[in-house]
Order: C-alpha cells, then sequence, then structure tokens
C-alpha cells in the first residue's frame, strides 16, 4: 500500500504531498524533512529505496524535484518506481512539458491528476488518456 | 544534472524583483491567478523558516478575511482554496477554511467543485465531524444528471466518507454498477472497495455483483475490480478458490498483447494490472497444488515473456518469481524463476540488483541450493557501499548460515585487532558446545589467530576446548578441518601440550583423510618448534610474507618429472582452448564453461588439477589462470599430486618454505580448505579481499552442497564498477544542456536569451492562463532543460545531443554526428577532402562541415579517424578578405578529453591568404558516450579591432573506437583475463541475413575488428583509445542478437552496448 505521495525539491521545500493514511499536520513536516533529508544523502551508486522507519521509500529524481512515495512492504518497490514515472509522463502530457512551477501554479490539478491514479493508497489508473480524461472535460467544460 | 533548473529556480526571487511592473500586468490581466501567484512567488524566494512563517501567516490573516467575507465568488473561493492547500501542505493549521472547502464542493461549479472535494478530501481525516456535512453534496451529486459530477462524487467517496453515513450512498452506488459509461462503473467498483476496507460488513450482500465487475466487457472496471478482490482473497482465500481460472484468463489474455494499447506502459501491457493479478494469484496458491496447478502455465508463459528490458517488465518479473515461490512449488518452474534473478543480481542497475536480491530471499526459502548460481552476488553485496542492498542481502546469508557475522570478524581481523567482547562471544558460542552450522568455519581461525589477547595462560585450555569439540559428533568435517587449523596455530602459542599430542594420535586414524592430514602436519611442525613459530607467527595474519611465487625450488621437481615421461603443463585456457577447437562448433556460452566447470562438481575439472599440476612451474601462465581458479598467486605450493610436497631442495630454515613432511595423498576436495587453510594462517596481499570473497562464497553455501562451491570465480569484482555508468552520463547530459544555453550563438546575441527566458517566467506567471501565447521557437527547445525529463537515463542523451544543433537552427550552425558521417565517409569518394589535407587520404574521415560562421569569418571542421587518435582540423577561412594571418583558435580544455595542438600542417599552400588551419589531437581520458568540445577563433578586424567566435563540436565515444586486431587465440586469451563483463540481447530491425547484417553494421559503424565467425556466432573485438581493449561476443537467433562484452575497463563495455544496440537497432 502507498502511504503517501510527496513532491519535493531539492531544498526540501514542499511542492505537493498526499497523505492516504491520517499523518498528524505537525507531524508531516518532520516526516517531510527527514524523508528529503534521506534522499538528497543518496549516491547515485546507491538504490532509489530507502528503508525508512516502518516503511520504504521509492524515489526518483527529475531536475531539482524529488518525487518520494512510501510504501508499505507490501508493495513492489519497482512497480512504484515506474508508476512515479507513469505520473510524471502524465503531467508531461498535460501541461506538455512539465516544470517544477507547472506543478506550484497548479497544485490543484496536479492533485485531481493524482487522484486518477492512486485511491485509497492503491495503484487504480495508469491508462494515460483515462487519466487524464475528466481532468480535461473539466477544463473544456470551465472554459465555455 | 540538474543545475540549469536549479539556477533558474533560484535566479527566480531576482527575476519576480525585476519584472516587478510586469508582475502587475499580469495581475491586472489574470485578476484570480494573482493571489497565488504572488503566494506561489513569495513561497519561491523564501530563504528561511522564519520568512516562511511571516509570509505565510500574512497569507492566512488575509484568507481568512476573503473566505468569510460574504462579496466572496465561487471562483476566487476556489483560489483560496489552493492558497489554503499551500498553507497546510507547509505544516499551518488553516482549519477556518475547512468548512469552506465543503460549502465550495456543495455551491461550486465543475472545476470549483472538484477543488472544493480536493479540498475536503486533503483537508479532513476519516473521523472528521464536519465530514457529515458533505454527505448531502454528495448523494446530491450521484444523482446528478451531469456525468463529470457523479464521477467527483465517486472520487470522494473512494477517497474520505464517514463509516456510519454508508448506507445513505450505497444503494446510489450499487445502481452505478450498471451504468453505460464505464468511467462511472469503474469508479462505483472503487467507492465499494472503500466501503469494504473501512465496513466490511456493509458491502458482504454485493459481493456477486462484484463478480459481474470482474466479468465487465471494460478493463478499467475489471482491473478496479482486482483491488476488491485482493483484498477479500488476502481474508479468506478458499473462498475464492473458484475465481482462479478467471484470474488466470485474465493475465494470459493482458500477457499474450490482447488489451487496448493505450493500457500499455512502454510498451509492455498494462504493467500494475499483471502484477496485481500475479499476487492474487500468489494467494490463490499457497499450500494449495490443485489451484497452483491451474496457474503454472500462465506463470511460465510470464517469465518468458518478460525479455523486454525495461525496468517494468523487471516488476513483473519480480513479482513473478514471488508468486511462483507462494505458491505450491513446481520444481521446473522454481528453477525457471531462480535462474531468472540472474538477470536482476548480474545487472549494472542498482535498483534490479536490490529487487534481485529481495527476490533471492524468496527462493532461498523455498530452496537455498537454488540460490547457489548467484553466490558470489550475495558475497560481493555484503561490500557494497549502499546499506540498504547490504540489508537485503544480510537476512539470505542468515538464512543459510550466520555468515554476516563471520565475515564481519574476518573483515576485522585483516584491519583492526578483534575486541575482548567479539571474541569472547565467540569463543563461548564455540566452546559452550553451541551447535556450530555446519559451514560456518571461521570462528576456529579467528580463534587461532586472536585468542592470545585473552592472555598466555589460555592457550592450553582453549586447545582443551577446541578439542573437545572436535571430538564431538555434532561438527561438520568441515568445521572440524577449521578448529583443527585453529589448534595448530595455537600450539605455536603453547608451550607444550599433551592435548595435542593426544590429539595428533587420535587423528593420524582418523578416517577423514583431510583430518589426518591436518593432524600429520601438526605432528611434523612439533618436531621442529622453531620452523613453526616462524610459520606460524602470532599476530601476523595482517602482514605480507615473502613468497616464492615462480615456485623456483621446484625446478628441479619439474625436470624430473618431464625426464620420466610426465606431460608438460598445459595452463587452463589453452586445455580449454584444445577443447573448443576440437569440438569446431562455439558453445552458447562458451566463456561461461570455463566458470562452471571451475568448482569442485567435477574433481578432475581443469581448475581443480591445475592446482596440482602448477608444480611444473609454467609461472609465466598464472596470470591467466587467475580468472577461473582460486587465486594462488603468491600461496606457496604445499600441495601436489601426491599430496604434500616435500621441501627436498632447499634447507635454509627460511619462513617461506615447508617444513618436510611425509607425502600423503588427498583429495582435491582438501585443497579447497587447505588453501583456504593458509590463506587464513600466511595471508598475503594480493587480492587478500578477493580471495576473502570466493572463501566467503564457497563456505556460505558449504552446507548446501560443496559441488559448486567456487562457482562464478573471477567475476568477483564486475558489479561494483558498473554503477558508474549513470553519473558519467549525468555530467555529460548537464555539460551538455549547460553548453548549450550558455553558448552565445553569433546571430542571436546573448541579450536575446535573456529575453526569452524572462518570456517563460512570464508565462508561467500568468498561471498559464493564455496557454496559446506563442512563444519563441527556441522557447521549447530551450524548456527542454527546464521540464521534468529524468536525466539519468542514458537514453535520453540522445535527444539532449539532439536539441544541441537545433538550437542554432537560425544562426546556420551545424553539429557533427559522428556515426552518419562515419557511414557517409566511407560510401562517398574522397573527392571533396582529398585537397585539404595529404593525411586525410590515409585515414578515415568526416565531411568538411561549418560549425559556425559570422559575416566575416566562416569555421568549418573535420574529423580524421587516425589509428593512434582523432583528429580534428578547424579551417577558418575569411569571407570577406580579413587578414587571417593573426587569427588563432583555443580550444577550451574538456573534462573527459585530451586536446593536444598538431602544429605540423598548418597552411595548405596556396590558400594561406584566406584559410588557415589548426589541428588538433583528441584523446578521450575516460570512456564516455559523447562530449563537446567548444573552442574560439580570435581575429583580427580591418581596424585592428580584435574578434571572437565561437563554436564547438560534438565527440562520441565512437570517434575513439578502433579495431582491435587480434587472433582467435588472443581473444579467448583477453576474454578470460577481463573481469567486466555486460550482457544484452538486442533485437534486429530485420531478420534476413542477420548475422552478417548485424557483423557489417558493427565493424562499419563502430570499428569492430572481426576476429572470427563460427556458426551463428561472431567474435569481435576494438579498442578505445589509446589502448583499453573491449571483445565482443555475438550470436545471432533468430531476430535476436546476443551481445556480451568483456573488457579490462569497467565502463566501457555499457557504453559501447548502447551504441551497439542503438546501431542495430536502427540498421
Amino acid at each position: 500500500m502507498i502511504k503517501f505521495f510527496l513532491m519535493v525539491n531539492k531544498q526540501g521545500q514542499t511542492r505537493l504531498s498526499k497523505y492516504y493514511e491520517h499523518v498528524d499536520i505537525n507531524k508531516r513536516i518532520l516526516l517531510e524533512t527527514e524523508v528529503i533529508k534521506s534522499c538528497l544523502s543518496r549516491s547515485n551508486e546507491q538504490c532509489s529505496f530507502i528503508e525508512y522507519k516502518d516503511f520504504k521509500l521509492v524515489y526518483r529524481q527529475y531536475a531539482a524535484l524529488f518525487i518520494v512515495v512510501g510504501v508499505n512492504d507490501a508493495e513492489n518497490e519497482m512497480a512504484v518506481y515506474e508508476f512515479i514515472h507513469n505520473f510524471v509522463e502524465v503531467l508531461d502530457e498535460y501541461f506538455s512539458q512539465v516544470s517544477e512551477l507547472d506543478i506550484m501554479f497548479n497544485l490543484d490539478k496536479v492533485h485531481i491528476i493524482l487522484d486518477e491514479m492512486v485511491l485509497n493508497g492503491s495503484i487504480v489508473e495508469t491508462n494515460r488518456a483515462r487519466i487524464l480524461a475528466p481532468l480535461l472535460i473539466l477544463d473544456k467544460m470551465s472554459e465555455s | 544534472m540538474s543545475d540549469i533548473v536549479e539556477k533558474t529556480l533560484t535566479a527566480l526571487p531576482g527575476l519576480f524583483l525585476q519584472n516587478q511592473p510586469v508582475g502587475g500586468a499580469v495581475a491586472a490581466r489574470a485578476p484570480f491567478c494573482s493571489r497565488l501567484g504572488s503566494l506561489v512567488r513569495g513561497i519561491t524566494a523564501l530563504t528561511s523558516k522564519h520568512e516562511e512563517e511571516k509570509l505565510i501567516q500574512q497569507e492566512l490573516s488575509n484568507l481568512k478575511v476573503t473566505v468569510s467575507a460574504p462579496t466572496t465568488t465561487l471562483k476566487v473561493m476556489k483560489e483560496c482554496m489552493v492558497r489554503l492547500l499551500y498553507c497546510e501542505m507547509l505544516g499551518y493549521d488553516a482549519s477556518f477554511g475547512h468548512i469552506h472547502a465543503i460549502k465550495l464542493a456543495q455551491q461550486g461549479n465543475l472545476l470549483e467543485k472538484r477543488v472544493g472535494y480536493l479540498a475536503v478530501s486533503l483537508f479532513l481525516h476519516e473521523n472528521h465531524e464536519l465530514l457529515l456535512l458533505l454527505v448531502n453534496t454528495v448523494v446530491k451529486d450521484l444523482q446528478s444528471t451531469n456525468l463529470i459530477e457523479v464521477c467527483m462524487a465517486l472520487t470522494v467517496v473512494s477517497q474520505i466518507f464517514p463509516r456510519e453515513m454508508i448506507p445513505a450512498v450505497l444503494p446510489l452506488i450499487e445502481d452505478k454498477l450498471q451504468h453505460s459509461k464505464e468511467i462511472i462503473r469503474r469508479k462505483a467498483v472503487l467507492a465499494l472497495y472503500k466501503f469494504l476496507l473501512i465496513a466490511p460488513n456493509q458491502v458482504q450482500h454485493i459481493h456477486i455483483k462484484f463478480r459481474k465487475a470482474l466479468c465487465d466487457r471494460d478493463v478499467g472496471v475489471m482491473a478496479a475490480s482486482l483491488h476488491i478482490y485482493y483484498r477479500m482473497i488476502k481474508e479468506n482465500a478458499p473462498a475464492y478458490k473458484d475465481l482462479t481460472g478467471s484470474f488466470v484468463t485474465i493475465l494470459k489474455q493482458v500477457v499474450g498483447g490482447k488489451l487496448p494499447v493505450d493500457f500499455n506502459y512502454h510498451s509492455v501491457p498494462a504493467p500494475w494490472l499483471q502484477i496485481q493479478l500475479l499476487r492474487i494469484l500468489g494467494l490463490l496458491g499457497k499450500d494449495d497444488q490443485r489451484t497452483s496447478e491451474l496457474m503454472y502455465d500462465v506463470l511460465d508463459e510470464s517469465l518468458r515473456r518478460a525479455e523486454l528490458n525495461h525496468n517494468v517488465t523487471y516488476a513483473i518479473l519480480f513479482e513473478c518469481v514471488h508468486t511462483v515461490y507462494s505458491i505450491y512449488p513446481k520444481s521446473e518452474l522454481l528453477e525457471k524463476a531462480a535462474k531468472c534473478i540472474g538477470k536482476f543480481v548480474l545487472s549494472p542497475k542498482i535498483n534490479l540488483k536490490y529487487l534481485g536480491l529481495k527476490a533471492l530471499t524468496y527462493v532461498i526459502q523455498q530452496d537455498p541450493t537454488l540460490a547457489l548460481q548467484h553466490q558470489m552476488t550475495i558475497i560481493e553485496c555484503l561490500d557494497h557501499p549502499d546499506p540498504i542492498i547490504k540489508r537485503e542481502v544480510k537476512p539470505q546469508a542468515y538464512k543459510s548460515v550466520n555468515i554476516f557475522e563471520d565475515y564481519m570478524l574476518v573483515k576485522e581481523k585483516h584491519s583492526i585487532t578483534l575486541p575482548h567482547a567479539v571474541l569472547g562471544t565467540v569463543l563461548k558460542a564455540s566452546c559452550m558446545g553451541v551447535r556450530v552450522p555446519p559451514a560456518v568455519p571461521h570462528p576456529g581461525p579467528v580463534l587461532g589467530e586472536y585468542s592470545y589477547l585473552l592472555g598466555k595462560d589460555t592457550a592450553e585450555e582453549v586447545i582443551t576446548k577446541l578439542y573437545k569439540l572436535l571430538l564431538s559428533d555434532s561438527v561438520s568435517s568441515e568445521t572440524k578441518a577449521w578448529l583443527f587449523a585453529a589448534v595448530t596455530k595455537l600450539t605455536s602459542q603453547a608451550h607444550s601440550s599433551n592435548i595435542v599430542e593426544r590429539l595428533i594420535q587420535e587423528f593420524t586414524v582418523s578416517l577423514d583423510t583431510c583430518m589426518r592430514q591436518h593432524a600429520f602436519e601438526l605432528k611434523h611442525l612439533l618436531e621442529d618448534v622453531e620452523l613453526m613459530r616462524n610459520l606460524l607467527p602470532v599476530d601476523k595474519s595482517c602482514e605480507d610474507m615473502v613468497v616464492d611465487a615462480s615456485l623456483s625450488f621446484l625446478d628441479g621437481f619439474v625436470a624430473e618429472e618431464l625426464s620420466k615421461g610426465a606431460a608438460p603443463y598445459k595452463p587452463h585456457h589453452q586445455r580449454q582452448e584444445e577443447k573448443l577447437s576440437q569440438e569446431k562448433v562455439l558453445n552458447f556460452e562458451p566463456y561461461g564453461l570455463s566458470f562452471s566447470s571451475s568448482g569442485f562438481a567435477g574433481r578432475q575439472s581443469p581448475a581443480g588439477v591445475s592446482l596440482g599440476s602448477d608444480i611444473s612451474g609454467n609461472s609465466a601462465e598464472m596470470g591467466l589462470k587467475e580468472t577461473n581458479s582460486l587465486k594462488l598467486e603468491g600461496v606457496k605450493k604445499l600441495w601436489g599430486k601426491e599430496g604434500y610436497l616435500p621441501k627436498k631442495e632447499n634447507k635454509t630454515g627460511d619462513e617461506t618454505e615447508a617444513p618436510p613432511n611425509p607425502q600423503e595423498a588427498i583429495t582435491m576436495e582438501n585443497v579447497d580448505q587447505i588453501v583456504t587453510k593458509k590463506d587464513q594462517s600466511q595471508v598475503l596481499t594480493q587480492s587478500k579481499e578477493e580471495k576473502e570473497k570466493q572463501l566467503l562464497a564457497s563456505s556460505l553455501f558449504v552446507g548446501l552442497g560443496s559441488e559448486s562451491s567456487i562457482n562464478l570465480l573471477g567475476k568477483a569484482d564486475t558489479a561494483s564498477h558498473k554503477f558508474r555508468r549513470k553519473s558519467k552520463a549525468k555530467e555529460t547530459k548537464s555539460r551538455e544542456t549547460t553548453s548549450a544555453q550558455d553558448m552565445p550563438c553569433s546571430s542571436l546575441g546573448s541579450s536575446s536569451s535573456v529575453t526569452y527566458e524572462e518570456d517563460y517566467y512570464l508565462d508561467n506567471l500568468q498561471g498559464r492562463v493564455d496557454t496559446d501565447l506563442e512563444k519563441f521557437s527556441l522557447n521549447s527547445e530551450l524548456l527542454d532543460s527546464d521540464t521534468l525529463k529524468e536525466h539519468p537515463l542514458v537514453e535520453e542523451l540522445s535527444n539532449c545531443s539532439l536539441s544541441t544543433p537545433s538550437l542554432f537552427a537560425d544562426s546556420n550552425m551545424e553539429v557533427f554526428h559522428p556515426p552518419e558521417s562515419i557511414a557517409a565517409s566511407i560510401d562517398n569518394e574522397p573527392s571533396l577532402a582529398s585537397s585539404l589535407l595529404e593525411e586525410a587520404t590515409e585515414h578515415m574521415y568526416s565531411d568538411l562541415t561549418e560549425v559556425c560562421n559570422n559575416e566575416t569569418i566562416s569555421v568549418s571542421a573535420y574529423k580524421i579517424w587516425k589509428d593512434d587518435c582523432l583528429l580534428i582540423v578547424w579551417s577558418v577561412s575569411s569571407k570577406s578578405g580579413v587578414d587571417l594571418e593573426n587569427a588563432n583558435l583555443e580550444i577550451v580544455p574538456a573534462e573527459n578529453f585530451k586536446i593536444t595542438e598538431q602544429p605540423g600542417c598548418c597552411l595548405p599552400e596556396g590558400e594561406a591568404e584566406s584559410t588557415k588551419n589548426f589541428q588538433y589531437s583528441v584523446h578521450m581520458e575516460k570512456p564516455c558516450t559523447e562530449g563537446n568540445l567548444s573552442g574560439f577563433v580570435n581575429y583580427q578586424m580591418m581596424n585592428t579591432h580584435s574578434a571572437q567566435l565561437e563554436f564547438s563540436v560534438n565527440l562520441s565515444l565512437l570517434d575513439f573506437i578502433r579495431p582491435l586486431k587480434i587472433s582467435t587465440e588472443d581473444f579467448g586469451k583477453l576474454w578470460l583475463s577481463f573481469a567486466n563483463d555486460v550482457k544484452q540481447n538486442v533485437k534486429m530491425s530485420e531478420s534476413q541475413a542477420a548475422l552478417s547484417s548485424a557483423l557489417k553494421t558493427l565493424q562499419q559503424k563502430i570499428r569492430f575488428h572481426v576476429v572470427d565467425v563460427i556458426g551463428n556466432e561472431g567474435l569481435l573485438a576494438c579498442q578505445l583509445l589509446p589502448s583499453i581493449p573491449c571483445l565482443l561476443h555475438f550470436r545471432v537467433h533468430a531476430d535476436i542478437v546476443a551481445l556480451w562484452f568483456r573488457s579490462s575497463c569497467s565502463t566501457l563495455p555499457d557504453y559501447l552496448l548502447y551504441q551497439c544496440q542503438k546501431m542495430i537497432e536502427e540498421s
């Protein structure tokens, strides 16, 4: 199960956070700080999976942005690792060449996309067209 | 790697400040985004926690006013919600806004409603009291005729919904299961999944409907129902055994590519769906033979299908291995799955290695012998810099034996003195008669080596205890050998001991030949105490000993034997080759042979025999032998065919010499132990580490079957070197992107590039309201470096090199594309370039290509691929009669390249006035796939004012690859001596005349020398200048080429593989 989904930049600033199990707001900040710290401490020779407390972190770096997913033991790390990339590909398609700023200015939309892909900590949709369909309709209807 | 983005982001605050007036305009044009925009701007400009607090508190107090103001429109409210999200995301309480989120969901329209729901799901938790207020809105939306609203309601229900209110929406959601739109059905299933999670009792009556969802005509709906089934089967597998057939059928269809293509991810059909199905099968087949039998076929197919070399295939493979080892075992499948793990653990990609190790834990739990093939990898990983890899490997090692602790002991032994406490524990463990695991040999020698630390007097005591252990039946003969070694060591420290005498007596008549040998050895050592002290010094295990590696003292013996008609010694590879040439055909894996056969599986195996036959003193060949047998270089050769070699020739009492000893026949398996024992007590420096690893490998699995105990020897070092590729690729990429951006081009001044950068940010500041806003044509190219493309991917290097030239499209610049030009120059007649330089005709060269120009001069360049270097000739010609006499050209030093000016031929005659040539030889110092060489030309204008023009040239690894002309025999030798190897299967684009076309491609485009072609296999060799060889063995099967590289350099095979793959796939 996916416990949380984070986007944090190299400076340790959270750009998106989504928790699939309730975490107290104060504890979130602490957790995010620790998570990004452990990601930054990794070298290229080390794998993208970190043991952290009672779960595992799967992370991927895109430019200065880290996407970190906290999962429990039952999860297939590589599947999550590739899921992150799938997510970025979806963002890339929606924003056409997504950048950190796109995410910052469209926090709500990024969340909407993520909601299509992950529910209750389970990966529920990976088909790009289907993930984007509801959001594209919303955009279209809001325009008119 | 992300320097650019970093730079731009840190520069952001500055940019914002500079654009203050523009920012105002933006705000006016897009009033809804302005507040959010300034918040985002504020956040990016933050430099301290304190500033953040100030900013957010200010924001919160503004928001408080806005959200409670009655005049606030829903549109503004939506924007406020996003701002509130930001505040909470940064850890500031914004609970005053929660109720407004619910209101927005209730009153808003479309996107506003969606954002309202989103905010609710992010702000509130499961048991939040405000949640009850949402129920009515959800009920209303579920009944809406607007599908989007229904979708939103279903989404929020599947995220967060009060348990006690489920009955209020359940009938509505059940209805949606029959909806005509797949998205509604899918979301309804997911909502029911949520209910199953929080209130399983409430959905019990609709289990039958889940089955309908499983059989839904839409893949998405079916996939959604799998979450429900996974959950339910986990709770109660027997109740769903009847569905096994359905899951198997579904998986078969998915694996067989029957799904619509948009479910593919990187051409792998619905990977996550496959994984989910495999998990379910794993649960169903657990401890149930009949159910498991239903799935063997599809699992077998899954293992076979996963040939595409993509991470996600490995994710599937991993899950498949997991399932195979979860269900009722089928030995054939278990073997296949275990073999499959090789793909993981041998991969240079660290993530795959991790996954492979994790998969190995499943294998070991089931059948440790199947993990034997991967033992060296396990040992290597114990030394891995990444703790998580170690962690993953540790339990496995534990599983079979407590090797990890022992390993640490041995390790410490070589670096620091063993702490008393540790020693005490070991001692206690061994002495208390704790059942010594059959394959934990190390405490013995550790004891022998270091027990003196406990005090002189205890040597006897320890011996006594060890003696008892030796007599105990519960100790395996392997351990006994170690214990005896310890006793031997201790005896040299003890003054006298009856026990030792008794021990010798007892064991000289032992049935175990190994123990008998030990006893004899000890006996003879005891006869010469002085020699024994020298041989087994106290605490000298870390020190080097002078060893006569050439075994010259045996020359006499060899001569004698030869004169008696003994066959001269042949090194291992020579025998191998003879064997090969007899067979006339290459094996499927010709070089794997040497590894598998060098284990102790066959007592007469070449490696084993070579131990004994080394006495012939053919020391010149020793280096080559290293790779396929135990490293014996420097180890005293005490053992021959007849057993212990008596020291006849030399009685000087030299420390390195062995004492006289009766000849005693021993079997080869003892050699292993004795060699390792010598290793402990007469340690030598060379490759100490490696030997330890091998030692560990053999001991780790000794309990499982000593047969293949030294499999995979000689590959010890491969893995750790390979991880470097990633970082290099990154470096290259970042360097390239930097140069792409920093390089001013002649027509587009640097000022213009600043302008469009600003534009880009403005664009963003407007929140991309005007998405249609025309961008600069260059803009998108530059954005490339800003976008979230993952950098480590080597594949994308190619994109990167493509984007560089297009940047200069306006200024008519062209950049080399080496592979193409090589090909071109082979075909083309060398008419154009031959006039330029004499030398050019002798070597291959590229076309003359203009690299930059302006109104006055033009710079062209071409490459000459000389045998010993890459020669680049820059030719500067003037357009408007500018005097080029004083022109000079400078090349900026590049990281991976060594550049030397070749003053040799500077000016071709007759063109002195208008053209000037500069010639540089370039060497690649560190292998890398691509690089960029930039420089500039300085020249004098008429008015004596000097000007500068910059240019750059792309270099490829292939510019530095030359054929390596060697014989098949040399190839064989080299192959065995190289430790770094990379294997990969590549699909060819056309299958007709496969071998010859592939060969031609590799020969022409990469400049491989074709050493030999046998059947459908080829041996090729090349070198990276100046002299790093790389060998390639390739084998064609249908339209698949199996490439297998080996080199003395750790990174070169990877790079070449990348290039070959590109070439073969393109051709």
